[in-house]
């Protein structure tokens, strides 16, 4: 963590509350994908949980000053979006039994 | 201080407040459609709002681009995705909240039950035509 080994900026102050907010966010989604009554709840919090990573490697590259970091952010938004539709396609073709 | 990094350490921590929010909304709404709304557009904004936070503290094109690219590729399927799974929830019969009054899907769709066999469950694609549009 390249951002936090310099004096406190309001940057790195900044980025360090936003990552407590993102990670405290992913547990709070994960609550949902754990508890969710029915499989669409479970997908919605899981895109929410893949929306969140994208977050967080954003952040990351911005702490680490990694911009590389934001290829895998492509890629990672891409897989959500298709396994969002899979998981969709899924619930349709299981249609009333799904729980 | 910086002043790009003054608007990008703005830009992060607005953006954390949505994404926070949008995380409690998919935890404290009461029915799935209400979630996917939580969770779609505060979670998008947010995550568009760190991206640009990211491609102001590097100043360079590319990572502008790419950063941008990726929150246009959000933009574009973030509706596609919750537009899908939301149809998927109503095949699905997914109970609604008791005081969600509207449904205007009603009786526009063939039930689960009347499908083909062999189709799994699956319900037929064709709309009712009997009952007219509003």
């Amino acid at each position: 963590m390249i951002l936090f080994e310099g004096p406190w900026t309001f940057l790195s102050v900044a980025t360090l509350v936003t990552m407590v907010a993102v990670a405290v966010s992913i547990l709070v989604a994960s609550l949902r994908v754990m508890r969710g009554p029915s499989l669409p709840d479970r997908v919605v919090a899981l895109d929410l949980v893949g929306l969140l990573a994208v977050s967080v490697i954003s952040v990351v590259a911005i702490a680490t000053q990694k911009p590389v970091l934001l290829d895998a952010a492509i890629a990672l938004a891409l897989i959500a979006f298709l396994s969002t539709v899979a998981f969709a396609r899924f619930i349709e073709w299981q249609g009333e039994r799904a729980e | 201080m910086n002043w790009v990094d003054a608007i990008a350490g703005v830009l992060l921590l607005v953006g954390a407040a949505f994404v926070l929010v949008s995380a409690i909304g998919v935890v404290r709404f009461p029915d799935v459609y209400m979630r996917m709304h939580a969770a779609t557009k505060a979670g998008t904004l947010g995550a568009g709002l760190m991206l640009g936070a990211a491609s102001i503290v590097f100043g360079d094109l590319g990572i502008t681009v790419r950063s941008f690219v990726v929150f246009f590729f959000l933009l574009l399927t973030a509706p596609v995705a919750a537009h899908v799974l939301g149809r998927a929830a109503y095949y699905a019969n997914v109970p609604r909240w008791e005081r969600t009054g509207l449904d205007e899907l009603a009786g526009r769709y063939d039930d689960v039950d009347d499908a083909a066999p062999g189709e799994y469950g699956r319900p037929a694609r064709r709309g009712n035509d009997d009952i007219p549009y509003p």
